[in-house]
């Protein structure tokens, strides 16, 4: 946790403009998760895993540039998307806390990746017809992309949990991991409250994403947790300590070389 | 769960699959390589990031490795030499005339 110093003013944890914050949350989602999933590139099960989860980093790191771009546009005050990635600190991101935590092993990072390909798709599908052009250009490029994240993580939950005795038992473990953190997903959220028609508002989301997730969840004979606890505050800038570790890796090139470019 | 096609597990884990990728509707399915995979379905999806990620393609096979009938490096001469000689195979006699591009 950071300790407010009295010497330096504590800087706003939410932009002014609805429409910054929503761009933000979701472009830091796609950023922080694009992040983790790139820890997994030469320590994936295969060559052939390793370039699955480096492509479908890739993908979310497409749509983070996109939303990050225009939330800078939008906000007017000069930042571009490499200020916002690269020059914020742990209490301006907004991301969910989903997507900070530890990728842990293989089956805690296809249990997140159920959970939050699910999401997306769901999220994606509906803003498509968003009022915002830029939202509704991006939606319809990215749902496709999506698609293909949810069914690959389909595809590993139904092996794992439906295969061997010790894969069943760590896919059932990475559920229990981060079902804590899928509430979050779902809250009510003033920001998106703020913007009818250009937002989506969270809880519509759940119904969809629960038949979904159920379904796959109880073909690969597991069983969906019932956490005792549920992370909240990440669009808020309220993170778990692991945000705090992810970010100086994600950050050093660029604040020790301010403007540098291949 | 549906497992499409199965093959025999390698030392180091996942089976062999032969890769082959149709770009364009109206040609034939190439070779392009192979890849592991624990599963047919798995090996699509694995032949999907791999061997078309900038657009190379419409379709899609995989095979497992283990099912190719492969002639022999042995074999090669009685195979393959017995054809080097009979040149009238070969359409070499024809005169091509100007102009014909596609022949």
């Amino acid at each position: 946790m950071s300790t407010p110093t009295t010497s330096r003013p504590q800087r706003p944890t939410a932009p002014a403009d609805p429409l910054v914050a929503y761009l933000v949350g979701l472009g830091d989602d796609a950023l922080i998760l694009a992040q983790r999933l790139g820890e997994w590139i030469t320590r994936a099960p295969q060559i052939e895993e390793d370039i699955a989860l480096g492509n479908i980093a890739l993908d979310l790191l497409g749509q983070a540039r996109v939303l990050l771009s225009h939330a800078g546009e939008v906000e007017g005050a000069g930042r571009d998307e490499d200020a916002l990635a690269y020059l914020r600190d742990e209490r301006e991101f907004r991301n969910v806390c989903l997507v900070e935590i530890p990728n842990g092993d293989f089956a805690v990072t296809m249990a997140r990746q159920l959970v939050f390909s699910a999401y997306q798709y769901e999220l994606w599908t509906a803003l498509r017809n968003s009022t915002e052009p830029l939202l509704a250009d991006l939606a319809a490029k990215a749902v496709k992309e999506v698609t293909y994240h949810r069914d690959h993580a389909t595809q590993w939950v139904l092996r794992l949990g439906d295969g061997t005795d010790e894969g069943h038992r760590r896919m059932q473990a990475g559920l229990d991991r981060v079902w804590p953190y899928v509430a979050e997903l779902f809250a009510a959220d003033d920001v998106a409250a703020q913007l009818p028609g250009v937002a989506v508002d969270p809880p519509s989301l759940l119904a969809p994403w629960t038949a979904y997730v159920e379904d796959v969840v109880a073909r690969a004979t597991l069983t969906v947790p019932t956490p005792t606890w549920h992370s909240r505050g990440g669009r808020r800038g309220l993170h778990t300590e692991h945000l705090g570790h992810l970010l100086p890796e994600m950050q050093h090139l660029h604040r020790a070389h301010p403007g540098a470019r291949w | 769960m549906t497992t499409a096609g199965s093959a025999p597990r390698t030392p180091h884990g996942w089976p062999l699959w032969e890769v082959f990728v149709r770009s364009r509707r109206g040609l034939s399915h190439q070779h392009v390589g192979s890849l592991h995979a624990p599963d047919g379905e798995m090996a699509l999806r694995n032949a999907r990031d791999v061997y078309t990620r900038r657009g190379e393609g419409v379709s899609l096979w995989v095979v497992p490795s283990a099912a190719i009938v492969a002639s022999s490096p042995d074999e090669q001469d009685p195979f393959f030499d017995p054809a080097l000689d009979k040149v009238y195979r070969h359409p070499t006699f024809y005169e091509v005339p100007e102009g014909v591009e596609h022949l």
